[in-house]
């Protein structure tokens, strides 16, 4: 892919972080605000897909590591996990953390929903790995696609070359 | 002819789906909803959830969520799995 | 202004629910005549969404508010919570499916060289 022309990649280069804040604001108020980790984790996803269709694909390769968000979809996942296990004593995904309605809470940054929030985090970092990670291996499809290249082991009767 | 068979066809579905429309419950009058009150007020009181969606999706069908989690990561899985690159040998 | 939208909301009776048939509709009649692969994709993603809406649609209950108690205005009742948590769900495994269906599409096109299903059904060798 071609980058497009200046005036798209200074719109990318001003707008694409507040995509990135304003995920990272719905995940974060998940537990009081309609949104979530899913709905956050795809808006955050949104940025890697600007930044390669207005940079183009020679800067996205170099700018994109696929490990990192295989990290973060593994983290995700596995944190996520964990946080159903808390409530273990009572059941699976049990809300063990959460304060009684009318006490006071431990401090007045901590919200009341236990581990509803934490979940929240954990399921915004794995949605944005996997979005993020389906958007690279599209990206890489195509030029597998396009030059043939690496597209072998495939010998079925009905194939066939041009 | 494919036409002439379509529009029967979407005629007599348009049909059905206004009967069904009609025979449900009228629009904004729900008809059993004591689950629902149940985690309407369950939700603040017990588990001190100010949104109650949210509190249902991560804790009263949390297996659900993690399941749904799951099906993303499978679909994730599949995709790479399309695209691997087979001339690659290890 | 809320109170107009309400009572509007009131006096459509059933009618509501047209709009989720009208878009059943428009997908089936996508699926069923169109050729090309990513438009029979487009169409099951509108079949997708518009499931979605007609549960949202049956857990109205009426003047109901959003069912978050920080956002809640003068009215006491709130919608059903549990169309929408399912919803939720729906949404995201819709993302799921149409993603793998694009991938599919993409080796098909290479595979065949087109996105015609009638000429991707003929067999080759």
């Amino acid at each position: 892919m071609k980058p497009l022309s200046v005036v798209v990649t200074s719109i990318c280069d001003i707008f694409a972080w507040f995509i990135v804040v304003f995920g990272v604001y719905v995940i974060n108020n998940g537990h009081s605000t309609p949104g979530g980790g899913f709905q956050g984790g795809a808006i955050t996803a949104t940025f890697l897909s600007f930044v390669l269709v207005a940079y183009g694909g020679s800067h996205f390769k170099q700018w994109v590591r696929e490990g990192v968000y295989g990290l973060l979809e593994f983290v995700g996942l596995v944190a996520f996990f964990i946080f159903g296990c808390l409530g273990f004593p009572n059941s699976f995904f049990y809300n063990s953390l959460a304060i009684a309605y009318g006490a006071t809470p431990l401090s007045e940054w901590i919200p009341y929903c236990g581990t509803i929030s934490l979940m929240n985090v954990a399921v915004g970092f794995e949605v944005v790995g996997a979005l993020s990670i389906v958007v690279i291996t599209m990206y890489e499809s195509i030029h597998m696609v396009s030059t043939g290249e690496g597209m072998g082991g495939e010998r079925g009767h009905d194939r066939f070359n041009r | 002819m494919k036409r002439v068979i379509f529009l029967g066809a979407a005629i007599v579905l348009a049909g059905l789906l206004c009967g069904m429309f009609e025979a449900i419950h009228p629009f904004g009058v729900p008809r059993n909803t004591a689950m629902d009150d149940y985690f309407l007020v369950h939700a603040l009181s017990d588990r001190s959830a100010q949104n109650v969606v949210t509190s249902m999706v991560f804790d009263w069908r949390g297996f659900d969520t993690l399941g749904e989690a799951g099906v993303l990561f499978t679909a994730l899985c599949s995709i790479g799995a399309l695209f691997r690159d087979g001339s690659k040998k290890e | 202004m809320t109170d107009s939208i309400v009572s509007a909301l009131d006096t459509l009776g059933n009618s509501a629910y047209v709009v989720v048939a009208l878009l059943i509709l428009m997908a089936l009649y996508t699926m069923l005549t169109q050729k090309n692969l990513i438009k029979i994709c487009v169409s099951i993603a509108i079949l997708g969404s518009s499931v979605n809406m007609f549960l949202v649609l049956l857990g109205y209950r009426d003047g109901g508010e959003i069912p978050i108690y920080f956002l809640q205005g003068e009215n006491q009742a709130m919608v059903l919570p549990t169309p929408q948590c399912l919803t939720l769900t729906a949404i995201v495994i819709a993302l799921a499916t149409t993603a793998l269906m694009l991938s599919l599409i993409i080796l098909l096109h290479k595979h065949y060289g087109t996105l015609d299903i009638d000429e991707i059904r003929r067999l080759r060798g």
